[in-house]
């Protein structure tokens, strides 16, 4: 069976779809099927060796799968576990005959289905045979259907492009102007050209139903979600609720029904996610049959974000369960993994609330949008699950990891405004991602619940909840800490910290009183079923009750600190090596407790690790489990019953005087066997893996200790170390690594002097780099006079000068035991320094180093593991100078972004080793040590390169930079350069189309560099245009050239030349002039809009052309295995 | 809210938290449902006449009460057991507690619902009792000890008049094909399905003898859900018998179709020479899985019983087969004769609460009631 993949993370398609392809493979090898995996992602788990039977990491396009079919003949093919990717490549399959012609069957869902899900028209059309609402709509392929249709059913309407992830390009239109450009750009959006445009249901409830079917007709549901946003916010925006909080039963099951007779009639053998708009005002008293108005919005046919969401919230399997159905199971054969004593065949009931809270990028892009729309813009989210509706918000808000951003955050633009300023200015208009935060601003100025959801339409229940916080914070603010109010406040989820700040105690503080009056949470399980059955999933949530499910692990065991939600900068990658970190515990005989809060991953799928407590990263939840597995809190013995009993009656009785909130009833422990036993006050700390889940989880390692763990591997000193930029200067001098000359400059002056040591060029940045903005390459005291006062605003005070070093950036991943070490991989990235290096595209092996300089490369890895020292994975950054100078610039000890992807290519598991390593074993014991140092390079040339999700974020400019902008990487794989190139700029949509305009504008300092590429797209047949100062160049070297005006002479000739569909790719270099950027802004802009690859850095046009120039099309299709085996070319 | 209520459990466990609804004391078995919705219908349902209900779904209250999620005229339970007790957030409503009050029927929040649940499971259902004090005297062991105490003296559903108590008086709605229901706790929509259907559905008491309802010359008969054990009603059972050996004995040339459903399934189960027995905590939940035995096909059903039907006790020459079983645990969920249109059914195809997905029961009924009809002479 041919399993498609969805590719890149992207915003709208994360990593859910690692989940979902994971557990096919897993579940498919049970059945006995042989599976083969496509897909181009190498940050997956489900590309791992031994998740599939064969893996081939080659780019998502017809002609690649077409050959991966012909090598391979599979019987069938599953599209409905990668995403909108993997449906659209199944459809484009069908379509151009490919399955006809290899006899593959389409399994899961019809294809019939797909297309009647996601062709609009079509899809109403059924909706309307089969009796359910749909909104009046019509499918636009102009602007005139759609205007013609407002003038019938008049404003507002929604635009909603066809086949596009997280709805791209859609959204409102209150009057003409605005209906005309959203139809336009949904239009450009949809690869069939084709919108939707319908009423808008703008504030009504919105509800989502996660549905199964099987080949025998049997139909359950799985999850029902509301959303607390409603209508208007893309569901990935929206923060949600599970199950839904102010349905009535009978208007649940009216959309349960609704949604199975949808399935049914769409024939899907599997999972089906099914979208509603719930009448929000509708009174239950109203109708006779006590149902309320209600329409269908969307119906995705596939395994969708949802169902992962749906999956962690109920702790039902949705793609496991979906890949057995596929294979011919009916869900009454599926034995439920959870209780293993009854089928997939039933109904979760949740004894529990779950909230989930999108991660928004924006605080990597504060120029963005904020505005929350029919656009998806999150790249991540966060679920959390509790007792309470308030206890789960609280904790779900701890969960997101945003700096500064706790509960009690406001925006500097609210001070001084009152309850009602705040509405008018903050609420009332266009949802943004701050509205919740929002919400509970307004309501400490005294806004009301009525004011609020007649500005914001949320539900009044969810409105109280949070009305109910913030009376408890004025409760708090300034009180006398008692066991009485602490229980309360844990109960309804208060952080230590927010506690803390409230009474004027630290979080350490509070933590230290709870610890000592007894107050610490106990963890429930998730089991499907309510406590209904007796149930053996290994997953948890804490909260503030009686009974304790989880007593510690018996037996070794290790915490595995997660990465949290994805964002940019901390995608996939580090879920990925968490998750094979457990499985190497498990290898070693080491029970893997797992610690995250993502719902997309696979790590927190529940038989990834031994346990799962899905919870916030922090230090409360950090410590809490560290003591709950039995380590001694610091200065407190294990808790007591004796402790909790004798603080009770009176806690109970003061808190039913005090507040109508539901009281603790803690008094109510009638014997022993109710609690759990207290964990063993003597035993040793549990060690703590930190390296592996990314900055989330480095930045608790220094902690690990004072929480009551042990960091195993490499010492937290270490880290910091590597960490502190004039402690790691010490070193790097006592141990003679050599790093960049530079200093650091409080005034324009000292920047001088230091560049004046130093010599020019110099690379000029603040100290603390915000947004990346306000770096540069600064090549004479001029300049630096000229660009040091930006550098100074952007920064907190100090600018860093450093020599800028010409030549190439050079990256490993090594991993050692502090005395071997093995450089796993030599990296080379195409850009030059100053592109953040989780954008730039890297090669494996270096095209361009010297031996003798790969020598020094691995000598200095191995000085500064043994230094350090370093137990565990280390990354370090290198520049190769135009000399052949090897100069350290960054050194990571932990595990970087490229591990996944260096494993793949190398075949060496570096998690593993590492894991290995942690606990006490050797390099030498594990058969890694190497005399060289450097593991062998075989016949193999692969490339990362990293997607970027631009077109999704309005305003945000796509030029490459200092600071990290992709959300996901693809790989290139071939047996040489130009090739693996190819299929990498392929994979990640950049590749030019073969015919066509290419529009050059750069920057006047990087004219000459240009020459290569203009005279690349010149013999490559292409036709150039640029605006005059580019294009005089070009006609300088006797190639004829277009010439178009520049945007601030007025001109809109170049981005319509953009749109004009015509254009097959952008070359444009930011300039650090402010007009000409803004011009090039625009110009990227469009070009991202239009999808037209935009080139921003000249290295990388220069390998667009190359791979262009060295006939691509002679690309080879392969498994990852070998490729692997492909001797090197000097042993051939 | 200002009183303080304890839960003891025969087993000597102690359950702290706060009283809603009637100030009163309440005494029963404990049992739980796992209905994430449907507060309202749990409440009302007659067949927990005699039971304190655990709600598993800890934020009960949210969207409040109102007078079409009844299922019948009063709650019935002796007191609800909950994790957080809400105010509702819709218009045209009331708040649950405000109604319990009303109808003189406690409760108890704030309490580790799923440790008490938990308990229920391993234990098996057990008898317990609330006590309520003023907040002052919250966790005061004498009072926990007396609701103990209390818990041990209840007496067990078997002795308690339940039917007696839940059924109604006669009442008759809507036109069509005659439906003789007898009414030994009916959730109204089991009528509301038989109504809105085209039939014409008329409520006996249980106590009504089955001449009374012969002589009103039905189409169709339905034995409807109730409280307790179907061993405890020995006279309604009797009386039950008559019926059902009314239809069996009119055979296939002039059938009289019977439906039962629940405690209905239980009594036909008995009547036709079968046992019932108690099952270790009753189903009580709308996600309970019971699989047509000659289809294959699953549905998802709403349940609430204590027993069931012993498919080994069934005679074979009862004429009468399994025509489902509980995916879960393999008991009886459907009783159907070989020629004869009599379907029982162990869980609520009427939901309320519960999905749907069973509501074609009430319309094969109905077709049978109207293929009788349209055969007679």
């Amino acid at each position: 069976m041919l399993l498609i993949g969805s590719g890149p993370i992207l915003i709208g398609q994360a990593a859910e779809f690692d989940y979902a392809g994971t557990q096919a493979c897993r579940a498919l090898r049970e059945e006995g099927i042989e599976t083969v995996l496509v897909n181009s992602n190498p940050a997956t788990i489900m590309t791992d060796p031994g998740v599939a039977d064969v893996t081939y990491l080659e780019p998502l396009t017809v002609p690649v799968l077409e050959r991966i079919i012909a090598r391979e003949r599979p019987d069938g093919i599953l599209p409905t576990l990668g995403g909108q990717t993997g449906l659209n490549l199944a459809v484009a399959l069908a379509d151009a005959g490919v399955l006809d012609k290899y006899q593959v069957r389409l399994l899961g869902t019809p294809l019939t289905a797909i297309k009647q899900a996601e062709d609009r028209e079509a899809f109403k059309q059924l909706l309307i045979e089969i009796g359910e609402p749909v909104p009046e709509s019509i499918t636009a392929t102009s602007v005139a259907d759609a205007l013609a249709f407002a003038e019938r059913v008049g404003y507002p309407l929604v635009i909603r492009p066809a086949f596009t992830l997280g709805g791209t390009g859609g959204g409102f239109a209150n009057n003409r102007a605005e209906l005309e450009s959203r139809t336009q750009g949904g239009i450009s959006a949809s690869p069939i050209g084709q919108v939707l445009v319908e009423r808008s249901l703008l504030g009504w409830k919105e509800l989502e139903y996660e549905v199964m079917r099987d080949a025998n007709d049997t139909c359950i549901t799985i999850c029902n979600m509301e959303n607390i946003d409603p209508m208007g916010v893309h569901t990935g925006d929206s923060i949600v609720v599970a199950p839904s909080q102010t349905l009535t039963d009978k208007e649940y099951q009216m959309l349960r029904t609704s949604a199975l007779k949808i399935i049914r009639a769409l024939g899907i053998e599997g999972g089906c996610n099914v979208q509603f708009a719930l009448d929000p005002d509708a009174s239950p008293s109203a109708d006779p049959e006590g149902q309320a108005r209600y329409y269908v919005i969307e119906v995705n046919p596939r395994v969708s974000r949802s169902s992962a969401l749906a999956s962690k919230a109920t702790g039902y399997p949705i793609a496991r369960v979906a890949a057995k159905i596929a294979a011919g199971k009916h869900l009454h054969e599926i034995p439920n993994a959870v209780t293993r004593r009854t089928t997939a065949a039933f109904e979760p009931a949740l004894d529990y609330c779950v909230v989930k809270i999108p991660r928004w990028p924006f605080d990597k892009f504060p120029d963005a949008d904020r505005t929350l729309g029919t656009q998806m813009k999150a790249t991540g989210e966060v679920m959390a699950i509790e007792r309470s509706f308030e206890a789960a918000l609280h904790k779900a808000i701890r969960s997101l990891e945003i700096k500064g951003r706790g509960v009690l955050w406001e925006s500097p633009a609210w001070q001084g405004l009152t309850g009602d300023e705040l509405i008018a200015r903050h609420l009332a208009g266009p949802t943004t991602d701050e509205r919740l935060w929002a919400l509970f601003a307004a309501f400490r100025r005294g806004a009301s619940v009525d004011a609020l959801h007649a500005a914001t339409q949320v539900n009044e229940w969810f409105l109280r909840k949070i009305e109910g916080l913030v009376r408890f914070e004025s409760e708090l603010r300034g009180a006398q800490p008692t066991p009485v109010l602490m229980r309360r406040a844990k109960r309804a989820g208060f952080p230590d910290s927010v506690i803390g700040t409230l009474v004027g105690l630290s979080a350490e503080d509070v933590r230290a009183l709870r610890a000592q009056w007894g107050i610490t949470p106990v963890y429930k399980m998730v089991d499907t079923c309510a406590a209904e059955f007796d149930a053996v999933t290994p997953y948890f949530y804490s909260t503030y009750e009686e009974e304790n499910e989880a007593p510690p692990l018996a037996g070794p065991k290790a915490v595995i600190l997660g990465s949290g939600p994805i964002r940019i900068g901390q995608g996939i990658e580090f879920d990925c090596c968490c998750v094979q970190s457990a499985m190497a515990l498990r290898e070693l005989g080491v029970a893997p407790i797992m610690v995250n809060s993502n719902p997309e991953t696979v790590s927190t799928d529940f038989d990834a690790s031994a346990r799962l407590y899905f919870e916030p990263l922090d230090d409360e939840s950090v410590a809490a489990i560290l003591f709950n597995e039995g380590t001694p809190s610091p200065g407190k013995a294990g808790r007591g019953d004796a402790t909790l009993g004798a603080a009770a009656p009176a806690a109970a009785a003061e808190a039913r005087v005090n507040d109508g909130t539901p009281s603790p009833g803690e008094a109510g422990r009638g014997d022993a066997t109710l609690g759990a036993a207290a964990p063993a006050a003597a035993s040793a700390p549990v060690p703590v893996l930190a390296q592996f889940g990314g900055q989330t989880a480095l930045n608790l390692a220094d902690r690990v200790a004072s929480l009551g763990g042990r960091v195993a591997g490499t010492s937290p000193d270490a880290i910091g170390l590597a960490e502190d930029r004039r402690r790691f200067n010490d070193f790097a001098n006592v141990h003679g690594i050599p790093q960049p000359a530079g200093g650091t400059a409080q005034t324009v002056e000292e920047a001088l002097a230091v560049a004046a040591t130093v010599g020019y060029p110099v690379l000029v940045r603040p100290s603390f780099v915000l947004g990346g903005r306000a770096m540069e390459i600064v090549s004479s005291p001029d300049h630096l006079k000229r660009f040091f006062d930006r550098a100074l605003e952007a920064g907190t005070g100090r600018v860093l000068v450093d020599k800028y070093l010409r030549g190439r950036e050079v990256e490993v991943d090594a991993v050692s035991d502090g005395t071997d070490t093995l450089v796993a991989g030599i990296m080379e990235h195409i850009e030059r320094a100053g592109v953040h290096s989780g954008d730039s595209y890297a090669v494996y092996p270096t095209q361009n180093v010297l031996p003798r300089e790969r020598t020094r490369i691995v000598e200095l890895t191995r000085v500064i593991a043994k230094a350090l020292p370093v137990r565990g994975l280390l990354n370090i950054q290198f520049i190769v100078d135009e000399a052949g100078e090897v100069w350290v610039l960054e050194v990571n000890p932990r595990a970087s972004r490229t591990v996944p992807f260096l494993s793949k290519v190398t075949g060496v598991p570096l998690t593993r080793l590492a894991i290995a390593i942690s606990l006490g074993r050797t390099l030498a014991q594990e058969g890694y040590a190497r005399a060289d140092g450097l593991w062998p390079e075989g016949g193999l040339v692969a490339l990362k390169a990293p997607v970027f999700s631009m077109a999704k974020l309005l305003n945000v400019d796509s030029h490459l930079g200092p600071e990290m902008k992709s959300t996901g990487e693809v790989m290139g794989i071939d047996r040489s350069f130009a090739p693996a190139l190819w299929k990498s700029l392929v994979a990640a949509g950049l590749a030019p189309a073969p015919r066509g305009s290419v529009v050059i504008t750069v920057a006047d300092a990087d004219k000459q560099e240009a020459v290569p590429i203009i005279e690349g797209f010149h013999w490559l047949g292409y036709d150039l245009v640029a605006t005059p100062g580019t294009a005089a160049l070009i006609r300088r070297l006797g190639i004829s050239v277009r010439e178009v005006a520049k945007i601030g002479q007025g001109s809109a000739e170049i981005l319509a030349e953009v749109r004009s569909g015509g254009c097959a790719a952008v070359v444009n270099t930011p300039t650090g002039l402010a007009e000409a950027d803004r011009d090039g802004f625009l110009i990227r802009r469009a070009a991202v809009e239009a999808r037209v690859p935009c080139l921003t850095s000249l290295d990388t046009a220069l390998a667009v052309v190359t791979a262009l120039r060295a006939s691509a099309a002679s690309y080879d299709v392969a498994p990852l295995a070998d490729y692997r085996a492909t001797p090197a070319p000097s042993a051939a | 809210m200002s009183r303080a209520a304890v839960l003891g459990l025969e087993d000597g466990s102690i359950w702290w938290g706060e009283a809603f609804g009637d100030a009163s004391a309440a005494s029963g078995e404990v049992v739980f449902n796992t209905a994430m919705t449907g507060y309202q219908e749990i409440a009302t349902d007659a067949s927990y006449n005699g039971q304190l209900v655990v709600l598993t779904y800890p934020l009960i209250g949210n969207y409040g009460v109102f007078a079409r999620a009844a299922e019948s005229r009063r709650p019935w339970v002796e007191a609800l057991v909950v994790r957080e007790l809400n105010r509702t957030c819709r218009d045209g409503t009331e708040d649950l507690d405000a109604t319990l009050r009303l109808a003189g029927v406690p409760g108890i929040a704030g309490i580790d619902t799923r440790a008490l649940v938990r308990r229920l499971r391993s234990s098996g259902t057990l008898r317990g009792a609330l006590v309520q004090v003023a907040p002052h005297l919250a966790g005061s062991p004498e009072i926990a000890r007396e609701a103990v105490a209390a818990a041990r003296a209840t007496p067990g559903i078997a002795t308690k008049p339940l039917v007696g108590e839940v059924s109604g008086v006669v009442r008759q709605s809507g036109s069509g094909p005659k439906v003789a229901l007898v009414d030994t706790g009916v959730k109204e929509n089991q009528i509301r399905e038989l109504v809105r259907r085209g039939a014409c559905v008329r409520a006996f008491p249980s106590t009504a003898s089955a001449r009374e309802v012969l002589e009103w010359a039905p189409d169709g008969i339905v034995i409807t859900n109730g409280p307790g054990d179907p061993a405890a009603v020995p006279q309604v059972a009797a009386n039950l018998k008559l019926l059902i050996d009314a239809a069996l004995g009119r055979g296939a040339g002039r059938p009289l179709p019977v439906l039962g459903i629940c405690l209905g399934h239980q009594l036909l189960g008995r009547a036709v020479g079968g046992t019932t027995s108690r099952l270790r905590f009753g189903h009580h939940g709308g996600n309970h899985p019971v699989q047509d035995t000659r289809t294959g096909r699953v549905v998802i059903t709403s349940q609430n019983h204590e027993f069931q039907v012993d498919e080994a006790s069934l005679p074979a020459d009862s004429g009468f087969y399994v025509s489902a079983r509980n995916l879960n645990d393999g008991s009886v969920e459907g009783l159907a004769h070989r020629t004869l249109p009599i379907r029982t059914y162990q869980y609520h195809p009427e939901g309320g609460p519960g999905p749907r997905d069973n509501e074609p029961v009430f319309a094969a009924f109905l077709g049978d009631v109207r293929a009788a009809i349209a055969s007679r002479p």
